[in-house]
């Protein structure tokens, strides 16, 4: 045995699994291979998102124990209680809001409803004919590449750190690109994309998103900007999307995204693409005209086909258990994640109902008689 | 020859030169400080690496990829 875990990917999820379980008095051993992912890619948004029930628990969840660990983080982690504003640029859209509203506030997360004037007021460089805003107080920002070498750091010695790259992955065991095995009472799969490599049975497809930062003009806006119809985009399953999605980063810049592509695997920033990006952060942003972008970059996020993680027990293989599928949210849900896996490994009461996110849905237990053929 | 104005010193500068050659030859060098105090300069002066980020006249430009205009502002950070 060369440690009690093998976790495969030192990305947020695999950093926060790591973390929970050395907490828990486990040894980990944590494999990277160096490639980036989506971690390095992606916002660092701490969102509330309630497109279904199983999708609102997990971030809401994760978005409390973020809550708890903010004051032990580094600083560097730049985490900051910012909160998000779903903006409406139509009275239906302000109507959909107010119902967002409702159904967050039914599992306990606050906000509350800006008028017009209230938005004008909160948020001067937006459009001035927008029709409000739906203001979540518990969202943040975290940057996530510190977060994740943060929750490595967590674990004292317990966590032990190696750069290789998997090549096979067989129930509690995984081979290393020079040929040689390794083997834990049991390995996590947390390495995002990469999975369906390993696992070619997972429904896994890449979801290529592009992003921009502009130079530093610090105060311009206070709250990570999303618009309503951003989850209406971030679930279309094929093409091209995009939708405003802008954050204040601790520096003065400006973060900007979000487009969603399928079936691209080329990490090229596409003019066309970032254009119809730009253009839609143009319509609510305006004066953003007037900035300077320094740099743009693509990631890939992990979809799975209805949106929610793979998190638990690989139904086919005893010893292997998954952590990934996060799509845009796993940022958010790392925690979340790691304390439901936790939990299961360890056959512990769950926070939250742990049934949606499990394999199953998607990988069947072989059938009994299989097994003694 | 053309004037211009360096962080509120005039600066006489022959035409065809760069705002980044104008850093050397008016100032320090120096473009701007980064989020970590370090001082910057231009570096790749190809307008990659946006290490030469001034302000001319009021807008965010990089030195490097700006000639000098008689009149112009041109403001680093410091």
């Amino acid at each position: 045995m060369n440690a009690d875990v093998i976790v495969i990917g030192a990305g947020i999820v695999g950093s926060a699994c790591a973390k929970t379980l050395a907490q828990r008095g486990m040894n980990v051993l944590v494999l990277d291979s160096q490639r980036g992912g989506a971690t390095a890619a992606g916002m660092g948004h701490l969102v509330a998102m309630d497109d279904n029930p199983a999708e609102l628990a997990l971030s809401r969840y994760s978005i409390e124990l973020w809550q708890q660990w903010a004051p032990q983080l580094a600083a560097d982690c730049a985490y900051r209680n910012c909160g998000t504003l779903w903006l409406a640029a139509s009275q239906e859209e302000l109507q959909a809001a107010a119902h967002k509203g409702e159904t967050l506030r039914a599992q306990g997360v606050a906000c509350q409803l800006l008028d017009a004037e209230g938005l004008r007021q909160t948020e001067p460089m937006l459009r001035r004919d927008l029709s409000g805003a739906l203001k979540v107080n518990g969202d943040s920002i975290v940057y996530a590449p510190n977060a994740a070498r943060w929750m490595l750091t967590q674990g004292g010695t317990r966590i032990r750190q190696r750069c290789e790259q998997v090549s096979a992955v067989e129930g509690n065991r995984v081979r290393l690109a020079d040929g040689s095995w390794l083997q834990a009472k049991l390995v996590i799969m947390a390495n995002g994309i990469h999975a369906s490599e390993l696992c070619p049975e997972l429904p896994i497809r890449p979801k290529k998103g592009h992003i921009l930062i502009t130079d530093r003009y610090p105060g311009r806006i206070q709250h990570q900007l999303v618009e309503l119809g951003y989850a209406a985009s971030a679930h279309v399953t094929s093409g091209t999307t995009v939708a405003f999605n802008a954050q204040p980063r601790p520096t003065g810049q400006i973060l900007l995204g979000s487009s969603r592509q399928f079936d691209s695997l080329s990490p090229e920033v596409e003019g066309a693409v970032l254009a119809r990006m730009l253009q839609r952060a143009l319509d609510y942003l305006p004066e953003l005209s007037q900035l300077s972008a320094i740099r743009s970059w693509t990631g890939f996020r992990a979809a799975t086909p209805d949106g929610l993680p793979l998190i638990g027990a690989h139904p086919q293989q005893p010893g292997l258990w998954l952590a990934v599928g996060h799509e845009g949210l796993g940022v958010t849900t790392a925690p979340g994640t790691a304390q439901l896996l936790a939990e299961q490994l360890l056959g512990e009461p769950s926070a939250i109902d742990p049934t949606p996110y499990r394999p199953e849905r998607f990988l069947h237990t072989p059938e009994l008689k299989e097994q003694h053929r | 020859m053309i004037e211009l104005s360096l962080d509120g010193q005039l600066l006489r500068v022959a035409q065809g030169t760069t705002v980044a050659a104008a850093l050397y030859l008016g100032g320090d060098g120096n473009s701007r400080t980064s989020v970590s105090g370090q001082r910057r300069a231009p570096f790749c002066g190809m307008g990659v690496c946006q290490e030469c980020r001034v302000s001319i006249d009021g807008q965010r430009r990089l030195a490097c990829q700006t000639l000098c205009r008689t009149g112009m502002q041109v403001e680093t950070q410091p």
